[in-house]
């Protein structure tokens, strides 16, 4: 691979100095997010928006309600609270060409992409008709014909998985971009380090999405990161980092343009960190005793980001009566993905040996 | 309708816990998300939270109540429009669903999977003309004939393109291909190794170098957790076609931290294709239907062999099958299996028992997974007597393997118990002296093939 970014780049049209360059291009992206914060949507747009957070909250209510009858079981990451970041970000992707990796916590992120909640849930359930046959579980989905790779259990694994993904666009020179998401508590792992200064030495298509949502399982932020600001830990590398409101979802849709806008423009990885906040344990049996009830409820009460972009519908001129229909329909949607995840029947005996390999030797 | 609020599982091992206290009262409206009650787990004390919206109509276990099983109706909750004093009436006994059963026995459905079809090495056509090739060489070739056929196959490690490979194993590569397709990495396997893992997913056919597999251990979690068991996870829906190489086991004088045969690790991972060869005709043959395999394959080969010459068939395309051993001298007295360095030791050591009058026949497994049982089983039908020799730790290893097939299926074929020659179970020493004790060699193959004779 050629190496892109190198010294004799910056400072070539400027008076400054090549270190005050770089910082520029450090912040350029963070000072055109400032700039022009919330995407201007159209009514219909922010419906749709609307709808798929909606479907992601109630869908992570009822596997939650699952898990709690015992249909679900091992661990379960709900996306609650954390809907406008994948919301967000993937309404700006361009769905036949990007790619998507993420970790454990990856039913928002399938749902986001339009994959059928019923395949989800009954994977959930652990049932044949699983998207993974029921093999893989709730932290292990994949959809190759949705581009999304994954559904990884082990903490920062996506972060080097996707910067080859990155390497794959790159290689075939398909014009993708790889997206790999991962959380506060990934954002420490030593491979995400050796996964930035590669894809910043070789110039790779990929933004790179931190989920603050404050938590590293049931240590906050400041008791775990020297840096907390996360969107500066790219700086190393030269990866121009942006800071993003994770609750409000144009403004998260905004951000991710100007990141894509600079990854397919040829200019190399992008560093997003993306702040939000989980309502729900880490996963199904977090007691949740290192935050007081008070400061999640007040998350919900004033950040929620599907209250405020009701608010923003209301303000719009869309009616209760509409906003209702959605609500209804989207219930419809989750209940009837949940009763196919009960009612359909465990894989068969025979899944156990198959897709160990591929081929037959 | 009104909801049945049930006993909720608030972690993977909880069968029943305690209400320890209710956080509304009967006529309280309730919106999702409210806490409820507490509960007490086998872990900790959880909060129950609503999921739909009403009112509470009854409470149906009290607070205090210990041993509540999951499943078991706590409250009841009036959806939109009801009263919620008469749904108190509807509560039901019913325990928490219980999946459908499975269909079969798992044994049963596994023997109704079709055998792979036996195959056997192609057939070298009389005529072909032999050369004379170093292990590197063929290693080399294999990746160079690869990378011509499929543009997607690239090679990526340290030092492979400029320096032309530490051990010169991609000599030459980087001036065919150019840098697009043989990468030189910063010395970070653990993110070169998940970089090339992605690609493969992304439908590429990486080659990922290691400098040695001792340093593979920084990358160890994305070829177990990431290669070999994706394709399972995902219901045989994402594939991972990358092959990861570079030498294994102990090189000369080099320490501990740089000696160790890695085979038993990885041939321990189902999702994963192990191959181990020792002579430059498998070295290219194997490498070249690795690089061609659907599935995640280590190769490991033997810095000592690199440089030594074998006789290689001059053929276009030179593919040998995956998982099939190979008898490298055939005899009637006594096997001995072997992979890797260690054939060319037994295959001394045959030499010298010959002298004596012992006529050994010496199997070179060559795929470590899966293992060609049935080369192993045949072999041992006919001479009755097995010792296994392995260059590496003695404990968890191949030989422990092929021991316990041995005793599994060929039993009633043994004459003698089958015996290990391995290294010393040390980790390896530097002194020179030291060293040479805690290696194999062919005296004690020698040693250990006399007394499965009853000859010591």
């Amino acid at each position: 691979m050629p190496k892109a970014k190198t010294d004799a780049q910056p400072g070539a049209n400027s008076t400054g100095s090549p270190a005050e360059d770089q910082d520029f291009l450090l912040r350029s992206l963070q000072e055109a997010h400032a700039a022009d914060r919330r995407y201007k949507a159209s009514k219909e747009e922010l419906l749709k928006l609307y709808e798929q957070m909606l479907l992601i909250r109630r869908f992570e209510e009822k596997a939650g309600q699952l898990y709690g009858l015992g249909l679900i079981g091992g661990f379960c990451h709900l996306y609650i609270g954390q809907e406008a970041v994948a919301v967000g970000l993937q309404s700006a992707l361009d769905g036949n060409k990007d790619s998507v990796i993420t970790g454990y916590r990856d039913h928002g992120h399938m749902l986001a992409y339009g994959i059928d909640p019923k395949v989800i849930m009954a994977e959930l359930t652990g049932r044949h008709s699983g998207i993974s046959k029921g093999k893989g579980g709730s932290m292990h989905m994949f959809s190759v014909e949705h581009r999304f790779y994954g559904g990884h259990g082990i903490v920062g694994a996506q972060v080097s998985l996707g910067t080859g993904l990155a390497f794959a666009h790159k290689y075939r020179e398909d014009g993708g971009v790889a997206m790999a998401y991962f959380g506060d508590g990934a954002a420490n792992q030593g491979q995400v380090y050796e996964s930035f200064n590669m894809a910043a030495l070789w110039n790779l298509p990929i933004i790179f999405v931190i989920e603050n949502n404050q938590y590293a399982m049931g240590t906050a932020v400041a008791r775990s990161s020297a840096e907390t600001h996360f969107y500066r830990r790219g700086t190393a590398f030269r990866i121009p980092g942006m800071q993003v409101d994770g609750m409000d979802v144009l403004e998260v849709r905004k951000a991710a343009e100007v990141a894509l806008e600079h990854v397919r423009g040829g200019n190399g990885p992008v560093l997003m960190e993306l702040n939000t906040y989980r309502y729900r344990g880490h996963s199904m049996s977090d007691p949740a005793k290192y935050r007081s009830r008070e400061e999640v409820q007040g998350v919900r009460d004033k950040r929620d980001p599907i209250e405020h972009a009701k608010a923003e519908l209301m303000e719009m001129g869309v009616d209760e009566a509409e906003l209702k229909a959605i609500d209804k329909r989207v219930r419809a949607d989750v209940a009837e993905s949940a009763d196919f995840a009960e009612n359909s029947p465990e894989p068969d005996m025979s899944e156990l040996y198959t897709d160990v390999l591929v081929e037959r030797y | 309708m009104a909801i049945e609020l049930k006993m909720p599982a608030l972690s993977p091992t909880m069968e029943e816990g305690k209400l320890a206290k209710w956080l509304v009262k009967e006529g309280d409206e309730v919106s999702s998300g409210d806490i409820l009650a507490e509960i007490e787990t086998d872990k900790a004390t959880m909060e129950f939270e609503a999921v739909d919206e009403g009112t509470i109509g009854k409470i149906v276990v009290p607070e205090g109540t210990e041993n509540v099983k999951v499943g078991t109706v706590i409250a009841v909750l009036a959806g939109e429009g009801e009263d919620a004093s008469t749904v108190a009436q509807s509560v039901s006994e019913t325990p928490a669903p219980t999946p459908a059963p499975a269909s079969s026995e798992p044994a049963k459905a596994k023997a109704e999977e079709a055998p792979a079809p036996a195959r056997k090495d192609p057939e070298v056509p009389h005529g072909t003309n032999m050369k004379t090739s170093t292990v590197r060489e063929a290693l080399r070739d294999a990746m160079a004939e690869e990378m011509r056929r499929d543009e997607r196959v690239f090679v990526m490690g340290e030092e492979v393109a400029e320096y032309q490979g530490a051990y010169k194993v991609t000599q030459g590569l980087l001036e065919e291909f150019g840098p697009k397709r043989v990468i030189d990495t910063p010395i970070t396997e653990y993110g070169f190794a998940g970089i090339g893992t992605g690609a493969a997913m992304g439908g590429l056919r990486p080659v990922i170098e290691f400098m040695t597999f001792n340093f593979a251990m920084q990358a160890i979690d994305h070829i177990i957790n990431s290669a070999a068991k994706t394709n399972y996870m995902s219901g045989g829906q994402m594939r991972c076609p990358v092959v990861f190489r570079g030498p294994n086991g102990a090189a000369s004088r080099v320490g501990a931290q740089h000696s160790q045969n890695y085979g038993p690790w990885y041939a321990n991972v189902p999702g994963l294709v192990v191959i181990a060869p020792y002579d430059a005709s498998d070295a290219k043959g194997l490498l070249k239907a690795a690089i061609r395999s659907e599935d995640p394959v280590v190769f490991l080969e033997n810095e000592l062999i690199y440089g030594r010459s074998f006789e290689l068939p001059e053929l276009d395309d030179h593919v040998l099958p995956i998982g099939k051993a190979r008898i490298m001298r055939e005899g009637k007295d006594v096997t001995i299996v072997s992979y890797s360095i260690g054939v060319g030791l037994a295959l001394e050591a045959a030499e010298q028992l010959a002298g004596e009058g012992i006529d050994a026949e010496v199997i070179d497994l060559r795929t470590l997974r899966p293992l060609d049982k049935q080369t192993i089983l045949e072999s041992l039908a006919k001479t009755n007597r097995l010792v296994v020799a392995e260059e590496g730790f003695p404990v968890c290893s191949i030989a422990s393997e092929v021991i316990a097939i041995c005793m599994e299926e060929g039993f009633d074929d043994l004459d003698a118990p089958v015996l290990r020659v391995c290294n010393e179970d040390v980790p390896l020493p530097y002194a020179a002296n030291l060293e040479k004790a805690a290696l194999i060699d062919t005296p004690r193959i020698v040693e250990a093939v006399k007394k499965v004779c009853y000859q010591g």
